[in-house]
């Protein structure tokens, strides 16, 4: 029992509806938005250290022992999520504190920002598969409102499509809750695991747990990803780097406890098909991310192959590629955020998304171009930044389960990221200066900083691989053994 | 009884669908509302259809049915109709700023 760990849920929540009240006050609502972020960043940190030196730590909700209750575990994995969130999170609201513009946070942007953050803690640290489905529709909802929020013609035909898509995997996530009560009786994930391993994954179990994968597979975007390229081009860049940083994230460890904790049966079975759904994700993820001279586009195709290049490492599930499953994660979503951000100064200061139209902009925004360069390198996986570790794990493992056509197109994915980043780089930063970039530059000093903070976040990443690699080995450790989860829920 | 219930269900999964691949919007909408019927009764009958007194201590009975599912199913209905009330709202707005209900000419061109 810590009560710690209600508070990633708690903070958010109560500075979400404190900021209600105060909708048409712009300035006191960053204040107190930037306080709660603040504090939550704080909290998430303790809970790692404390997750660090006392191993898992569960809170029964109500003092209801599991199953009974609801309880909420973190593990290193969860704990790592949390604090990874909660710090790319804070960099992306004061990014929008210069961007996003006084209408749209007089129309609540603020709560919705922390409602969304209440969602996404809620899904890494609950440990009960309907809980995890009201903090998916927190996230979602939130998220909803964020997407469409300024109403502009674009924005409401791309809602229309993410809306649908949800409601159509929620209904499916929850079709398969009823399934897997009605068949196990329980909805607590560790005691679901015992229930599955007494009862042996076969004939019905394995339809379940692909059906769970395909609902997962669709918040993902792992191979079902076609709602995300459009519906991640249209809301503006703060929101985009939540998004893009953290929706889809979730939904990878989604998969990442339920085909570790519970459905590890059978892996022939459902590993498999996930990697099978990774190597498509990442060759179609590929084709998207070099066809296109949209920048948005291309930064959404490569939000896409990091996915498939993470379920790789899922889908070997030894405890290397585990341990850079966890590593990888926690660089792509710092990673994805940046590359958001300072996608959305380039268009800001290109004036057009369209990379035919730029060029020359390294002379007027010199610091922008070279964190542009090193986000690239970061995300292609170049050593002292933080891509290469959770990229050479992955890949370490993938060939140490023997799986050399999975981990062969992982390997070549990362030469896609790096042609379709380095086009964009050579395109807009060099090259003859075009009319459009010729007006007067652009003020982007606060969100400037902000990005520099998640680009020193990387380069510590990089830098700091082997103390990082303490606290990620940890949870490997639970991915790869259950019994640890199951024994710090169930036996207190 | 649970036949009769998952054909029932089976067949609001298949009007569901159909009408959440139509043209018009407003169909897709009461598309999306009947596939969560769907689900909730799916909910209801996954934990058995059994004869018992409803989950109510006052009732005193041998055998009561399982409260889990009407709990799983009330939290799922409010959130359905959180989002099904959004999305209404949204169809309208966008009714009104983009003329059209017709999810043909809401594509959206390559490259905008």
């Amino acid at each position: 029992m810590n009560n710690l760990l209600v508070f990633p849920l708690i903070i958010p929540l109560l500075t979400a509806v404190a900021l209600i009240f105060f909708h048409n006050r712009v300035m006191l609502q960053r204040w107190i938005n930037a306080a709660g972020a603040l504090l939550n960043v704080f909290v998430a940190g303790l809970i790692v250290r404390e997750v660090k030196t006392e191993g898992i730590q569960t809170l029964h909700m109500g003092g209801w022992t599991p199953p009974y209750g609801i309880v909420f575990t973190a593990d290193m994995l969860a704990a790592l999520l949390v604090l990874t969130t909660t710090v790319l999170s804070t960099a992306c609201l004061f990014y929008a504190f210069g961007s996003i513009g006084k209408e749209r946070e007089r129309h609540y942007f603020h709560p919705f920002f922390q409602f969304l953050i209440v969602g996404v803690n809620g899904s890494f640290l609950t440990g009960d598969l309907f809980n995890l489905f009201v903090c998916f529709e927190v996230m979602l909802i939130a998220s909803y409102a964020l997407i469409v929020l300024g109403g502009t013609k674009r924005q409401l035909r791309e809602t229309l499509k993410y809306i649908l898509i949800n409601i159509v995997s929620s209904s499916f996530f929850v079709a398969a809750i009823a399934y897997i009560y009605g068949v196990a009786g329980t909805l607590n994930m560790a005691h679901l695991s015992l229930r599955i391993a007494e009862a042996g994954q076969g004939g019905i179990l394995n339809v379940i747990a692909v059906l769970f994968l395909i609902v997962f597979a669709l918040k993902a975007g792992l191979f079902l990803f076609f709602w995300l390229p459009g519906s991640y081009s249209a809301p503006p860049t703060a929101v985009k780097a939540l998004f893009g940083a953290l929706l889809t994230k979730v939904g990878i460890y989604a998969i990442v406890r339920t085909f570790s904790l519970i459905f590890y049966h059978q892996p022939e079975l459902t590993h498999s098909l996930i990697g099978w759904m990774a190597v498509l994700t990442m060759i179609l993820g590929g084709i998207g991310s070099i066809a296109y001279s949209d920048i948005n586009r291309i930064i959404n195709y490569n939000v896409v192959i990091g996915i498939g290049f993470i379920s790789i490492g899922i889908a070997a599930a030894t405890k290397q590629s585990l341990d850079g499953v966890v590593f990888y994660l926690m660089h792509d979503m710092i990673a994805k955020a940046l590359l958001f951000l300072l996608g959305g100064m380039l268009i800001k200061a290109a004036g057009t998304s369209d990379l035919r139209q730029m060029g020359g902009l390294i002379k007027r925004y010199p610091l922008l171009g070279w964190m542009f360069f090193a986000v690239t390198l970061a995300l292609v996986g170049i050593p002292p930044l933080s891509g290469f570790t959770g990229k050479l794990l992955i890949i370490q493992g993938g060939f140490a389960a023997g799986q050399y056509v999975w981990t062969g197109v992982a390997l070549a994915s990362s030469l896609l990221v790096l042609y379709s980043l380095m086009r964009v780089f050579m395109g807009a930063f060099f090259g003859e200066e075009q009319l459009a970039a010729a007006k007067e530059p652009v003020q982007m000093k606060g969100m400037i900083s902000a990005a520099a903070v998640l680009l020193v976040l990387i380069v510590v990443i990089g830098i700091g691989s082997e103390w990082v690699y303490s606290f990620v080995s940890q949870a490997g450790d639970v991915l790869a053994d259950p019994g640890i989860y199951i024994n710090a829920v169930l036996k207190e | 009884m649970e036949l009769m219930m998952a054909i029932a269900v089976g067949i609001l999964f298949m009007i569901g669908v159909y009408l959440i691949l139509s043209r018009s919007l407003l169909r897709i909408i009461l598309g999306t509302s009947l596939l969560t019927h769907a689900v909730h009764l799916l909910l209801l009958t996954m934990a058995r259809l059994k004869k018992g007194a409803p989950p109510l201590l006052g009732e005193q009975a041998s055998a009561y049915t399982d409260p889990i599912p009407a709990a799983l199913i009330l939290t799922s209905i409010v959130i359905s109709f959180g989002v099904t009330s959004f999305f209404f709202v949204l169809a309208y707005k966008s009714y009104q700023k983009l003329q059209t209900d017709d999810m043909e000419q809401l594509r959206g061109d390559e490259g905008e």
